[in-house]
C-alpha cells in the first residue's frame, strides 16, 4: 500500500513498493502528461517534481516518493511553471511535443532554485532532457525568456 | 469528361460527415470530386499519383456550425512538423476564418474519403496546399453566394471579411455562423469557378511570424496543439483513456528471422498483475510491416507486463534466421569496403572515365562509411486495439493510417471497412511510424481478449533493438583532376542494403527511388562519369529514416567534393560552384532517374541556379572566408532532395584535447513557396540538431545478429550541450516555383558540412561516421 500526494491530492494505492512512480502516475492514477521515453533516467520525458526538485519518475520506486509530487498537469497553477509554459508558446518551442512536459518540469525546477541562471547553467541543467526533434535552441531561448533576467531587461 | 461531371451529390456521405463531427446545423455539402483522373497523364505525378490521390471537397474538410465554429479536418499525421497548424491555417486563411474560432479534427485512416494520408516523403504541404486552398475557396464562395441571395444582390458585390460576409456598398454583414445553414443548400462551385485569394489578401500563408533567428519578431498565430502540449493534455499514442484496459509487451526474437523454439511462462505468470502470456506469430522474412513474432505478456499495467517479460524463459531458434545470426557490423563493413573496390552495376555514365582517370594530373579517392541508425522517436511505438462485434478499432501514432487499416484488417481476416484507425498525435516519427507493425501486434493480442482494449507498449530497448534500421552504407569515390584542379572524371560506387529487402527477396541492389535520392541525381558537371551500385545484402529490417538514402549519398559526395577542392588547392565554395557548372535545369530522366520524388520533371527539374543560390546565400550569411583563428574553421555542404534545395555552413572549434565546439550553424533553404515559414524554420533547426547526432554520435552495431545498443546510454542522440551555440535559418523566398518538401531536406548536408568544418579546423578528415572519439588523440 502506498500513500501519495500528487498535485495536492492524496491517493491510497494498492501497488507494489518497487513499482516506478511513472507507471503509478500514468496507469494507476491516469495522469498522462508524464511520459515514458527510456525507463532508465536517460531522457527526462518522465520528469516530475518531488518537494520541488525535478526527479525522473521512471526510476523512482513509489515507496521513495514521499512528499509533494507535482506533475505537468499542475504547472498552469504554478507562478513559475505558467511563466515557463507561456515562454514555450511565445517562441513556438514544441515540435512533436512529447518531451516538452518533461522539459518544462525540469526548466521550472531550475528557475525556482535559480531565477536568473547563466546560459551555461541552463545548458548544464537541461542536458538530461532529450528532444529528438531538436528544439534545444528554442528551449534555451524560452528558459531565458521566462527567467528574471529577461524580465528585467 | 470534365472534373465537374464527376461532382456527385450523395446524402449518405453527408450524414456520415455530420455524425463524424457531431454537428448540428451546419454547412455540410454532400458532394465529392472523383479523384480518378483516368486519361490525364499528369496523374502519374504528385498527389494524384499517390494511393487515394487528393480530394478537394469542402464537405470532407470544412464544417461550420451555427455558432460560427469552423472545424477543418486534417488528414495528415502530426509528428512535429506542425501540419495540424499549417494545413489548417491554409484552409482558414482561404476561407477567411478567425483563427480563434477554428478547431481541427483529425481524420481517421480512410484514403478513399480523405485522399492520401501517408505522412512520409516530405509531401504533406507539397501535396495538400492546393487541394486545401480549393476546398476552402469553394466553401467561402458558397458563403458569399448565400449572403448575396439573402440580400438579393449580385454575388460580385459581396466578399468575405474575417468570419463574415460583407456587402460592399451597404456595409451589411452576415457572420459565417448565420450563413452556414443557407450555404449548405447550395451547389459546390465547379473547380473552374473557384477564385483563390490573391497573395495580398492572405493573412497567414507565407507570412513570417514568431521566432526568427533568436529574435521574436511578431506573435505567431496560436499553434493548434500548443496549449495542450505545454499543459500535458495532448493525446499521444499511450494517452487515450479507456476503461478496462489491458497492457502488453512482447519479447521479440533477438535476431531478424529467429523464432520461438519453446518458452516457459511459469515465473512470468507469478508476477503480480500479469494476466496472460501468449505467442504472437511472426511471418518470417521478408517481414514487411508484419510482426517479428515472439511472446506477449499481458497485465493490468505496463510495468507489470515488463516485469513479467523479464521473468519469461524463451529458447530462440536461430536456424530460421539463416546467416542473419552471423551478422557482425565490423566484418560487414570490411566486406562492403572490399566490394567497393570492384566494379558494380552501372546506373549512370558518360564520357570515357577510365581514360580520364588514367590521364589525370592528380587522382583523389576516398571511402566513406555511415552506420545503421534507429529513428528513436521520443515516443516509442505503441498502439491500442479493441476488437468487438466483428469490428476492430485502433488508436495509434501512425504515419500511414491507411496501411495500418489494411494490414490490421489482413491480420485479423477482416474487411478494411470493419477496421477504424484513430490517429493520435505522434511523439515523433522520422520514418519509424510509417511501419504499422506495432499496431498489427496489438491487434494480434487483442484477438485473444475480444471486447477488451489492449495497449501494446514498446520499451526503448524494443525500439532500438527492433528498429527498421537506416541502411548501413559504404561509398567509394574517385576523381581525376587536371593541372588546374578541374575535375575531369568522377567515379562513385554506392553500397547499402535496400529497403526492397523488407518486402521481397533481397534485391541486394538499391532500387530506383533509393538511387534517385542524390546518387544518380548528383548535380556536378564532370566530362566523364560513372556511377555504380555493387551488391550489399540485408541482415536486419531496413527502413525509411528521415531523408533516407540522401543521408549517405550527401555525406559521401559533399565530403568528397571538399577533398577534391583541398587537393586542387582551391577555396571550397569557389570550387563547388565551378563543379556545378552553368545554371541549367536537369531533367531527372537524363541522369537515369525515373523517380524524381514522384514529381513531374517539368515542374520539378534539378535547378542548378537554385542550388547555386542557396550556396551563395549561406556562405554570405556565414561570412565565408572570414579569418577563424587557430583550431577553428568553416565547413560547407549542400544537397537537393525532396525537390528542395539546402546549403549549410558550420563554424566549429576543436581544442587540443579534441573537444568540439559548434559555434554556429547557418542553413539556407529554398522550397519554393512557403506556406508557414515559422514551421519551416523549426523543421530546419531540428534537422541541424538531428544531423549533428548523425555526424557525431548515433550508431547501432550488430554482433551475431543482435543489436548492441538498446537505450540512450549507448545509442546516443544530441543533447542541449551538443546544439550549435548559434543557429541561423535563411529562407529563400521563391514563390513562383513549385512547392518542395520541408521535413527531410534539411538533414542530408548536415553531417558533411560539420565534418568539412572539422577538417578546416584540424586538418583531420572524417570518413567514418559517427565521429565518436576520432578527434581525441
Amino acid at each position: 500500500m502506498a500513500t501519495l500526494t500528487i498535485n495536492g491530492e492524496r491517493y491510497e494505492l494498492d501497488v507494489p513498493d518497487n513499482m516506478p512512480l511513472l507507471w503509478v502516475i500514468r496507469d494507476v492514477i491516469g495522469l498522462k502528461g508524464t511520459k515514458f521515453g527510456c525507463g532508465m533516467s536517460q531522457c527526462g520525458a518522465c520528469t516530475v517534481h518531488l518537494n520541488g526538485t525535478a526527479i525522473r519518475s521512471c526510476v523512482t520506486p513509489v515507496s521513495a516518493a514521499s512528499g509533494e509530487i507535482t506533475t505537468i498537469e499542475a504547472m498552469a497553477d504554478d507562478p513559475v511553471g505558467s511563466k515557463v509554459q507561456q515562454a514555450w508558446l511565445d517562441l513556438g518551442v514544441a515540435q512533436c511535443g512529447y518531451c516538452q512536459g518533461g522539459q518544462i518540469m525540469n526548466a521550472t525546477a531550475l528557475l525556482k532554485k535559480t531565477p536568473n541562471p547563466e546560459t551555461g547553467e541552463i545548458v548544464d541543467a537541461m542536458a538530461g532532457n532529450l528532444c529528438r526533434c531538436g528544439t534545444y535552441n528554442r528551449i534555451l531561448a524560452a528558459i531565458e525568456r521566462a527567467s528574471d533576467k529577461e524580465g528585467e531587461a | 469528361m470534365s472534373a465537374d461531371d464527376n461532382l456527385m451529390i450523395a446524402n449518405v456521405s453527408r450524414r456520415r460527415f455530420l455524425m463524424g463531427l457531431a454537428g448540428g446545423s451546419a454547412l455540410v455539402l454532400a458532394a465529392r470530386w472523383d479523384v480518378a483522373l483516368g486519361g490525364n497523364e499528369k496523374a502519374q505525378f504528385g498527389a494524384g499519383a499517390m494511393p487515394g490521390g487528393w480530394v478537394d471537397d469542402p464537405n470532407v474538410f470544412i464544417h461550420i456550425d451555427a455558432d460560427g465554429l469552423v472545424t477543418i479536418v486534417n488528414n495528415r499525421s502530426e509528428m512535429g512538423q506542425g501540419i495540424r497548424t499549417s494545413l489548417v491555417m491554409v484552409g482558414a486563411d482561404e476561407l477567411g476564418a478567425d483563427w480563434d474560432r477554428v478547431r481541427v479534427e483529425q481524420a481517421e485512416g480512410d484514403h478513399s474519403k480523405y485522399g492520401n494520408q501517408n505522412t512520409d516523403g516530405s509531401r504533406s504541404m507539397r501535396h495538400w496546399y492546393q487541394p486545401m486552398r480549393r476546398a476552402a475557396a469553394a466553401a467561402r464562395q458558397m458563403l458569399e453566394q448565400a449572403a448575396a441571395n439573402e440580400w438579393g444582390v449580385p454575388v460580385s458585390e459581396v466578399h468575405a471579411g474575417v468570419h463574415t460576409i460583407v456587402h460592399r456598398s451597404s456595409g451589411k454583414e452576415l457572420s459565417f455562423g448565420e450563413l452556414a445553414a443557407k450555404a449548405r443548400e447550395l451547389d459546390v462551385p465547379g473547380r473552374h469557378a473557384l477564385v483563390l485569394k490573391r497573395d495580398d489578401e492572405l493573412r497567414f500563408v507565407g507570412k513570417e511570424t514568431g521566432l526568427i533567428n533568436g529574435e521574436l519578431k511578431s506573435a505567431y498565430p496560436k499553434a493548434i496543439d500548443g496549449d495542450d502540449i505545454v499543459t500535458g493534455k495532448a493525446i499521444y499514442g499511450a494517452d487515450v483513456p479507456f476503461d478496462n484496459l489491458l497492457y502488453a509487451v512482447i519479447a521479440r526474437p533477438p535476431v531478424y528471422g529467429a523464432t520461438v523454439a519453446n518458452f516457459d511462462d511459469t515465473e512470468a505468470l507469478k508476477v503480480p498483475g500479469v494476466e496472460k502470456v501468449l505467442k504472437v506469430e511472426g511471418t518470417g522474412q521478408p517481414a514487411g510491416f508484419s510482426p517479428l513474432g515472439g511472446i506477449a505478456v499481458v497485465a493490468s499495467n505496463t510495468w507489470a507486463a515488463m516485469e513479467g517479460r523479464k521473468a519469461l524463459k524463451i529458447d530462440w531458434d536461430l536456424e530460421t534466421a539463416g546467416d542473419n545470426a552471423d551478422y557482425t557490423s565490423s566484418a560487414y563493413r570490411e566486406s562492403l569496403e572490399k566490394a567497393a573496390q570492384q566494379p558494380g552495376k552501372v546506373v549512370r555514365q558518360h564520357g570515357d572515365l577510365d581514360t580520364a582517370l588514367e590521364s589525370a594530373d592528380k587522382r583523389v579517392s576516398a571511402t566513406y562509411y555511415m552506420p545503421h541508425m534507429a529513428q528513436a522517436p521520443m515516443e516509442p511505438p505503441v498502439a491500442t486495439v479493441q476488437i468487438k462485434d466483428g469490428k476492430a478499432e485502433v488508436w495509434a501514432p501512425v504515419q500511414n493510417p491507411q496501411a495500418t487499416r489494411d494490414t490490421v484488417a489482413g491480420r485479423l481476416g477482416m474487411d478494411a471497412e470493419n477496421v477504424t484507425v484513430h490517429v493520435t498525435l505522434l511523439g515523433g516519427g522520422f520514418g519509424r511510424k510509417s511501419k504499422p507493425d506495432f499496431a498489427i501486434e496489438a491487434a494480434s493480442i487483442a484477438e485473444a481478449f475480444k471486447g477488451r482494449p489492449i495497449r501494446l507498449q514498446w520499451s526503448r530497448e524494443d525500439d532500438i533493438h527492433h528498429a527498421y534500421f537506416h541502411a548501413v552504407s559504404v561509398d567509394y569515390l574517385e576523381a581525376g583532376l587536371d593541372d588546374s584542379g578541374q575535375a575531369t572524371g568522377w567515379l562513385h560506387r554506392t553500397l547499402s542494403p535496400s529497403i526492397g529487402s523488407l518486402f521481397a527477396p533481397d534485391p541486394k541492389h538499391k532500387g530506383e527511388f533509393e538511387l534517385g535520392m542524390g546518387f544518380n541525381t548528383m548535380p556536378f558537371s564532370v566530362p566523364a562519369l560513372r556511377l555504380e551500385n555493387p551488391p550489399a545484402p540485408a541482415h536486419v529490417r531496413i527502413g525509411w529514416f528521415r531523408s533516407v538514402y540522401n543521408l549517405p549519398h550527401a555525406w559521401a559526395i559533399q565530403s568528397f567534393a571538399h577533398e577534391m577542392a583541398v587537393a586542387a588547392g582551391k577555396d571550397h565554395r569557389d570550387y563547388v560552384l565551378d563543379l556545378l557548372g552553368p545554371d541549367r535545369e536537369i531533367h531527372n530522366l537524363t541522369v537515369g532517374d525515373g523517380w524524381n520524388y514522384g514529381e513531374d520533371p517539368d515542374l520539378y527539374p534539378i535547378d542548378i541556379g537554385r542550388m547555386r543560390n542557396v550556396i551563395e546565400r549561406v556562405t554570405k550569411e556565414a561570412d565565408w572566408g572570414k579569418s577563424t583563428g587557430k583550431n577553428r574553421g568553416l565547413g560547407l555542404a549542400f544537397h537537393h532532395s525532396f525537390v528542395s534545395y539546402t546549403a549549410i555552413v558550420f563554424d566549429v572549434e576543436v581544442d587540443d584535447q579534441g573537444e568540439l565546439t559548434i559555434h554556429r550553424a547557418d542553413i539556407a533553404f529554398d522550397c519554393g513557396p512557403q506556406a508557414n515559414p515559422e514551421r519551416i524554420r523549426s523543421q530546419l533547426e531540428g534537422a541541424i540538431v538531428m544531423g549533428i547526432g548523425i555526424a557525431l554520435q548515433s550508431e547501432v552495431t550488430f554482433k551475431d545478429g543482435v543489436a548492441q545498443q538498446g537505450n540512450f546510454d549507448k545509442f546516443l542522440i544530441p543533447r542541449m550541450p551538443d546544439a550549435p551555440k548559434t543557429l541561423r535559418v535563411h529562407l529563400v523566398d521563391n514563390p513562383d516555383e513549385a512547392m518542395g518538401g520541408v521535413g527531410e531536406p534539411g538533414l542530408p548536408p548536415v553531417a558533411p558540412a560539420l565534418c568539412n568544418a572539422i577538417y578546416a579546423a584540424t586538418g583531420k578528415r572524417i570518413r567514418r561516421l559517427p565521429v565518436g572519439d576520432q578527434l581525441k588523440g
